[in-house]
């Protein structure tokens, strides 16, 4: 009798055998596929910006000038609008953002917590355009009639604050980019404080701690998610296109001043691309495109790991 | 039950099939601008002939581009082709290409200043030094003195302009390089120019937001726009003196006064145009026909089409906004479809 009994599990094993290797070499596909794309996405942008990348080299990170008719180009105004409009976001958003996640992780009850996470990450939901809309229609005409010429007024004497109240710039991207982080940085932030295991949080009461000193605890003890989540949400703004050339101004200069237009590398290819005849044109809007492709890609990675990091070193303990 | 299930969806196939072989359809990509009155025309012509269009409006540059790659039937474009596109075609696709103009448009001053009123004067020159940033202020006496029956206010003005790449901007542009030398040298023209002074809104929409939105804002949009957002605009002052008012009839009349002097290739702009009832910043929108197509067939229904669109179709212009042709231009433009080789 054992015998049979052992040939006929060998045989189950055998044919189960087959049907997992099959499963792990499709999903296996799957994700090389995934990978595959993102290079291949990569070498195209390298190959159609080589006319460009030929004819300006590194001149094209540092001059200004912007004339599709000269056929000269110049992406720095573009790269200065990103990066200021971005971080002017995570200025305004990141306050905001892990206050909310302190709330929702540490101060709220849980009848509250989880109706007020739902409503915060209903605002990732929303498409950038609707976000355009509300800028350009609310938005601005309250920046242009309240907020900017009480600026100019009260703080026109720093340089960051002068110029016309057009209501249309620099500040009002920064303000919209900063409603779309939110969600994004406040959730990420929620889940990592989460992640501290409670016995941090025990003990600090044990000493003593009021829950302000606790909660403190609790934050530098994840602040390398934080500061992953908050990258994220940098490179979700470094990208986003409607939104910002709705209520940016569109204009390819470089200005101390919030108040005034600016422009961003996803507007500017987003604007001129569908219009762009000539190969020179095309290749200089894809070489903007291979910049703002390696950067979100870059700012993605760290955060990814930082991320990773922090969840795997509270996993352990 | 299988094969009367097999047989079933063979016979679906085939009547589907049929039914789109039997209908001819025709494939054409381009211009944005024009979009509404085509779709239009296709409708009602496809209810009369039975010939079905497939048109997307991915803008000029895109018609240009796929009318050389052969993707397309016919393409659109708000601006002409150059000399280097055209041999382009000719290369890749073994055919002349045919410049049809079918409706006209014109780019209208809307400006934004209670103040003024309606029927703003404005010349060629004040427009550019605007533009250029040159004139900064609505009661420069360059602009006061024009407009001697108004009280202009002491604001400064918001320049709008189109930040995405578009035909109106090459329309615009090219009358400015017309009117000003300073822009001529320094800016020139195109679907996308490095502006001087100004915000770019995207889309006629969005530079019509920014001057509806803004006092004391100046910008140039498509009459259509204007019309159905009923802004103000500006009277300009033509080659002849005289102010004019955008209105389908003007525009008309400037297409009626270049076309003594037009090229029979139909190639031209006609910005600018001599004539005393001429709206100076007018321009025809083409369609872009291959003149010896492979598919004989297929160019035979567009050149019936054509036809159509040039009597009958000219009547639903203005509904929609559109200046139509002058009768002039129209025959000239008979006298290019027939030159269609369809045998």
């Amino acid at each position: 009798m054992p015998p049979v009994v052992v040939s006929q599990t060998t045989m189950k094993q055998k044919t189960t055998h087959i049907g997992d290797k099959v499963f792990k070499t499709t999903t296996m596909m799957f994700a090389l596929f995934v990978f595959a794309l993102v290079f291949l996405m990569g070498y195209e942008m390298v190959r159609g910006s080589e006319l460009s990348l030929k004819q300006f080299g590194w001149k094209f990170l540092t001059t200004s000038k912007w004339d599709p008719v000269a056929e000269e180009y110049g992406a720095l105004p573009v790269i200065f609008g990103t990066l200021v409009s971005s971080l002017l976001a995570l200025l305004i958003a990141l306050p905001l953002s892990i206050g909310v996640a302190i709330f929702l992780s540490e101060l709220a009850p849980r009848w509250l917590e989880r109706p007020v996470s739902f409503l915060v990450e209903l605002l990732a939901a929303i498409p950038s355009i609707v976000y355009g809309l509300w800028g350009i229609f609310v938005l601005v005409p309250w920046l242009r009639t309240s907020v900017e010429p009480f600026l100019i007024k009260n703080a026109g004497f720093l340089p960051i604050f002068k110029g016309v109240p057009y209501g249309f710039g620099m500040l009002a991207a920064g303000i919209i980019l900063a409603i779309m982080v939110l969600p994004i940085i406040s959730s990420i932030s929620r889940d990592v404080l989460r992640a501290i295991p409670n016995s941090q949080r025990e003990a600090a009461f044990a000493l003593g701690a009021t829950k302000w000193e606790t909660t403190k605890i609790v934050l530098s003890d994840g602040k390398s998610g934080l500061l992953g989540a908050t990258l994220l949400g940098l490179g979700r703004a470094v990208g986003e296109t409607m939104a910002v050339t709705m209520v940016i101004g569109n204009r390819p200069e470089i200005s101390y001043s919030l108040l005034d237009p600016g422009y961003s590398m996803a507007s500017v290819i987003a604007n001129e691309f569908a219009e762009a005849t000539s190969s020179l044109y095309t290749s200089a809007l894809i070489e903007i495109a291979l910049i703002l492709f390696v950067v979100t890609i870059i700012l993605n990675v760290i955060a990814r790991l930082i991320v990773w990091s922090i969840t795997k070193k509270f996993k352990t303990t | 039950m299988k094969l009367k299930k097999i047989g079933m969806c063979l016979a679906l196939v085939v009547v589907l099939f049929g039914t789109t072989l039997a209908q001819m359809k025709l494939n054409g990509a381009g211009a944005t601008f024009p979009y509404v009155i085509y779709s239009k025309w296709f409708d009602v012509y496809s209810k009369q002939h039975g010939v079905e269009f497939n048109y997307q409006s991915i803008g000029s540059g895109g018609g240009i581009k796929q009318v050389t790659e052969g993707t397309v039937d016919f393409g659109a474009s708000d601006a002409a082709m150059t000399e280097a596109q055209m041999t382009a075609v000719k290369d890749k696709q073994g055919s002349d290409i045919l410049h049809i103009p079918t409706v006209m448009g014109a780019v209208v001053i809307t400006y934004n200043l209670p103040a003024a009123g309606k029927d703003l004067k404005l010349t060629p020159n004040i427009l550019a030094k605007i533009y250029l940033g040159q004139i900064t202020k609505w009661n420069d006496d360059e602009i006061t003195s024009i407009n001697k029956g108004k009280s202009l206010p002491d604001q400064a003005i918001l320049v709008a302009h189109r930040s995405d790449g578009s035909g109106t901007t090459n329309i615009f542009t090219d009358y400015l390089k017309k009117v000003s030398k300073t822009w001529a040298v320094n800016i020139g023209m195109g679907a996308s120019v490095n502006w001087p002074v100004g915000l770019g809104g995207k889309g006629n929409e969005g530079v019509a937001g920014l001057v509806k939105q803004s006092e004391g804002a100046i910008g140039y949009v498509e009459l259509a726009y204007a019309v159905k957002n009923g802004l103000s605009y500006a009277l300009l002052q033509n080659k002849e003196g005289y102010f004019i008012e955008p209105t389908f009839e003007s525009v008309s009349a400037a297409a009626a006064g270049a076309a003594k002097n037009m090229p029979e290739d139909l190639r031209v702009s006609i910005t600018d145009a001599s004539g005393k009832d001429s709206y100076p910043i007018s321009g025809f929108t083409w369609l872009l026909i291959y003149k010896n197509m492979k598919d004989k067939s297929k160019a035979k229904e567009i050149a019936n089409f054509l036809t159509w669109a040039m009597g009958e179709g000219q009547g639903y212009a203005k509904d929609l906004y559109y200046a139509p042709l002058p009768k002039e231009v129209v025959k000239m433009c008979q006298k290019k479809i027939a030159s269609i080789v369809t045998e």
